[in-house]
């Protein structure tokens, strides 16, 4: 089983010393702020390291429930790596040392003895590009719901309408269900695979860039999907642009070349950056 | 002499070159095809041969290529579909790794008599299945077994890794991705690359020289412990070992056995070009 | 969520697959072994003075095996002196310059090549082009080591062509701008650009080829007339010639098994055994040199 056991060696040597470490993690902690009281997800001084090149320097950072969290920074600053090991699809990759710990309800998703596919159905996750599956918009809705062990009709059915109702895109496809996804257009195919991410009905919603091909009134559409979706999900977003991020952020961490530089809640990180190259990244200085 | 006339006269030999190679092929089957029809008809196909072969049919033949066919495809498909999903979608970048490929890389190159040889060795004598359709069939498996791993390995790694993150990423299991999404997708693939293994061992003769073919067995098998004759023997037989042979039943027997084979590519050219318009990605 | 009989299924699955993966290996190793088996006692009955004697009369005790080397050996490199100028230059016709339309011709008619069994190109050898060489050479037979050669050429071209064909694609098309940049014609920048660069992939196709045409039975034993005399003067050429494969297969289904004769076919075909796993290693170490890639997998 590769990947799925042997990958992402915990606690190894990434050659930051202990020591520094802990002063890290209270300087991030007063740096950042605000901890949260019982967080949905908890990252603690987590590095990360592709082939002994370090992507994440020590991130402790907390994503409070029910609310639109967003990763931003310039690319390169470990975003994505970071969404990935909220649900552990970094697995996948070799050559790969990871140490901290990341919280889900305050469950070590790292231990050995967590169910990754589980975990997984727990926390979903949305790409960067409308990725459907071979086969039709029902297929690909029900292909995770189906995995899990669903076999009713009837449940996989209001699964399937539910889904679709809560990314925005029952009205353009209940007719058309056993069509193939990949006859939907750009901006209905991401829309698909939110959808397909919603059927397993899970707690956290990650989502990677995933506007950053679509127009803009496609990209209207998943926003407001996405202020719908936050009532009853933790969504974790990485945007595409920082007026994306300023628009759709309850909470709001910028990340720089594996650093978590700052993590405000609300809108101050845009209004109020307490970091001078937080202040230069949301203005527009560079990135 | 200018570049361009140099190069003019350049392209013109490197066409003779490619016309030298495919004129001789639509000659051998041209040749065969003309001089083969002669002999095909209903009997031809359906009867025993009589009168030492120089009469009658090649029924058997023609049979016990089928079976050996069947019993190679039953033993070398999960085998070689297997050893295939191992490679593309298990095996890391390990020495063991590179251990199974430099085998599969031998297996391809030793050569066809020595599949027989060892045929002859481990299942006709050591494992006692004597001469028989069940030793035959083995050897012809070993021998298309790493056309059909590398085939399909190429397959399996056409499909976009990306469809293998999404069934990760929707809880699904390496496994649960790979019979689901990836094994479908390359799945015409798949079956060009066992139609093409198994198209050279059905016209294979010398892997089943000492393990399986009867020189004149003018009966059908009974069992897997029994010989049989087989198309490409049969021709072998027929236009070298046995004086006196009618002519048109030599080119009758050949063309049987070209169209067998010829077909079995066609139809995997077939399956190739249909898929490959209609595939999603 | 997912029911335990699922998860031991699953595992079940995983672990057979792993094992067929891995069996791959156990394979060869076994052909290698029972070949030894089969084949190794030989040494011990025969003194080695006469394997490498020049005389292959085994009903006289007579196992000089060098004849049959050498005839594998003669056949082989005519046949790559004939298939490598023919094959490298359809290679390049076909990738470099060839119209579309030609191109849809050419490329299913050599793959069809590649699926003529090798006993009807015998067939064909035997009927139509051993009578006219022997027409042409007023020699006693038409069936001469040209005679296989040239029926080998064509059996390993299509070996030889689809791999050089995959060597030239491999060259970026950088190359290629480039050179036509410099003002060479696209006929220059084939041959001092492209095939250049094409070379260890061309060489990897000549090899392959190679132990196609030196592991070629019955193609070979029916049109070379398969006397086994030494290769050694300039009319072997047009004389008939002995490989080692055809010994095998026209010897093996008379001997006794456990016999001298029996044992010394076993030991010619670990000879070629090790032949053509030599050859394959070479071949190989192209195709492992241009494998590597890492990355999601």
């Amino acid at each position: 089983m590769r990947g799925d056991t042997k990958s992402g060696k915990r606690n190894t040597e990434l050659g930051i010393r202990n020591t520094e470490s802990e002063e890290r993690k209270t300087e991030n902690v007063m740096m950042s702020g605000e901890m949260v009281l019982n967080p949905k997800i908890r990252i603690e001084n987590v590095s990360y390291a592709y082939n002994g090149v370090l992507a994440l320097k020590d991130i402790t950072l907390d994503v409070p429930a029910c609310a639109i969290t967003v990763f931003l920074g310039p690319a390169g600053g470990g975003k994505t790596t970071l969404l990935r090991l909220i649900n552990r699809l970094n697995d996948l990759v070799e050559n790969t040392q990871m140490r901290g710990r990341i919280l889900l309800d305050g469950q070590d998703i790292y231990a050995p003895e967590v169910d990754v596919p589980s975990l997984r159905r727990r926390v979903g996750m949305v790409f960067a590009l409308p990725l459907p599956l071979p086969g039709t918009i029902r297929e690909n809705v029900l292909y995770g719901p189906k995995l899990a062990g669903i076999k009713e009709r009837t449940r996989l059915e209001e699964i399937l309408v539910r889904s679709l109702q809560q990314a925005a895109l029952w009205d353009e496809v209940k007719d058309r269900l056993d069509d193939p996804a990949n006859r939907l257009s750009g901006g209905q195919q991401q829309r698909l695979c939110i959808a397909r991410s919603l059927a397993l009905e899970p707690e956290v919603l990650l989502l990677d860039e995933p506007t950053s091909g679509l127009d803009p009134i496609s990209t209207a559409k998943v926003e407001e999907s996405l202020y719908q979706l936050k009532r009853s999900y933790t969504i974790v977003l990485v945007p595409h642009s920082v007026q994306q991020a300023a628009r759709v952020a309850d909470y709001a961490a910028f990340f720089l070349m594996g650093e978590l530089v700052e993590h405000q809640p609300g809108k101050a990180l845009f209004t109020a950056p307490r970091d001078k190259r937080t202040e230069d990244y949301v203005t527009g200085r560079f990135g | 002499m200018s570049r361009q006339q140099v190069q003019r006269i350049g392209f013109a030999l490197l066409a003779l070159a490619a016309i030298t190679v495919v004129l001789p092929i639509l000659l051998v089957i041209g040749n065969i095809v003309v001089r083969g029809l002669a002999a095909i008809n209903w009997e031809f196909l359906t009867a025993m041969p009589k009168n030492g072969m120089k009469a009658g049919g090649i029924f058997p033949a023609l049979v016990g290529t089928l079976l050996l066919t069947l019993g190679t495809a039953v033993v070398c498909i999960p085998m070689g579909v297997g050893g295939a999903i191992y490679l593309s979608e298990y095996a890391r970048d390990t020495w063991l790794t590179r251990a199974i490929r430099l085998a599969i890389v031998n297996l391809a190159g030793i050569p066809s008599i020595v599949y027989g040889l060892f045929g002859l060795g481990l299942f006709v004598l050591f494992l006692q299945f004597g001469t028989s359709i069940l030793a035959g069939s083995l050897t012809l498996a070993i021998m298309t077994l790493p056309v059909i791993i590398s085939t399909s390995e190429e397959a399996l790694r056409a499909v976009p890794m990306e469809f293998r993150t999404v069934s990760f990423s929707l809880g699904g299991t390496r496994w649960q991705g790979i019979r689901n999404i990836v094994l479908p997708q390359a799945l015409p693939g798949i079956i060009t690359g066992i139609i093409l293994g198994l198209l050279r061992a059905a016209g294979e003769t010398a892997p089943i020289l000492f393990t399986v073919a009867a020189f004149y067995l003018p009966r059908l098998p009974r069992s897997p412990f029994d010989q049989t004759m087989a198309l490409p023997y049969h021709l072998y037989v027929i236009s070298t070992q046995v004086p006196g042979m009618p002519e048109h039943i030599q080119y009758g027997t050949a063309l049987v056995l070209l169209a067998v084979v010829l077909s079995m590519n066609l139809v995997a050219t077939l399956i190739r070009s249909y898929f490959r318009r209609r595939r999603q990605w | 969520m997912h029911d335990t009989r699922g998860r031991w299924m699953e595992f079940a699955i995983e672990a057979l697959i792993r094992v067929l993966g891995i069996s791959t290996i156990g394979i060869v190793l076994l052909i290698f072994a029972f070949l030894l088996r089969e084949g190794l006692p030989v040494f011990f009955q025969v003194p080695l003075t006469n394997f490498l004697d020049v005389r292959w009369y085994p009903t006289f005790g007579m196992f000089g095996a060098l004849p049959l080397l050498l005839g594998s050996a003669f056949v082989t490199f005519t046949a790559i002196a004939i298939a490598l100028p023919l094959g490298v230059a359809t290679a390049v016709f076909v990738r470099e310059v060839a119209p579309n339309w030609a191109r849809e011709i050419l490329k299913p008619l050599i793959e069809v090549l590649a699926g003529i069994p090798s006993v009807v190109l015998g067939f064909f050898g035997m009927t139509f082009i051993a009578p006219r060489v022997r027409e042409i050479l007023g020699a006693p037979t038409g069936l001469t080591a040209f005679t296989g050669a040239l029926v080998l050429a064509y059996m390993s071209l299509p070996t030889i062509i689809s791999v050089a064909e995959d060597a030239l694609d491999a060259v970026p098309k950088s190359y290629r701008d480039a050179g036509l940049a410099i003002g060479a014609t696209q006929w220059q920048t084939i041959w001092r650009v492209v095939v250049p660069a094409a070379r260890s992939g061309i060489v990897t196709a000549v090899m392959l080829g190679m132990g196609r045409a030196i592991g070629e039975t019955m193609a070979v034993m029916m049109v070379t007339g398969n006397a086994a005399r030494m290769p050694l003067t300039l009319d072997s050429f047009f004389r008939p010639v002995r490989t080692m494969t055809a010994t095998i297969a026209a010897e093996m289904g008379e001997v006794a098994k456990g016999s001298v004769h029996y044992r010394a076919l076993f030991a010619i075909g670990i000879l070629l055994f090790v032949v053509t796993f030599f050859i394959n290693l070479t071949a190989a170490r192209a195709i492992f040199t241009k494998r590597r890639r890492g990355g999601l997998r």
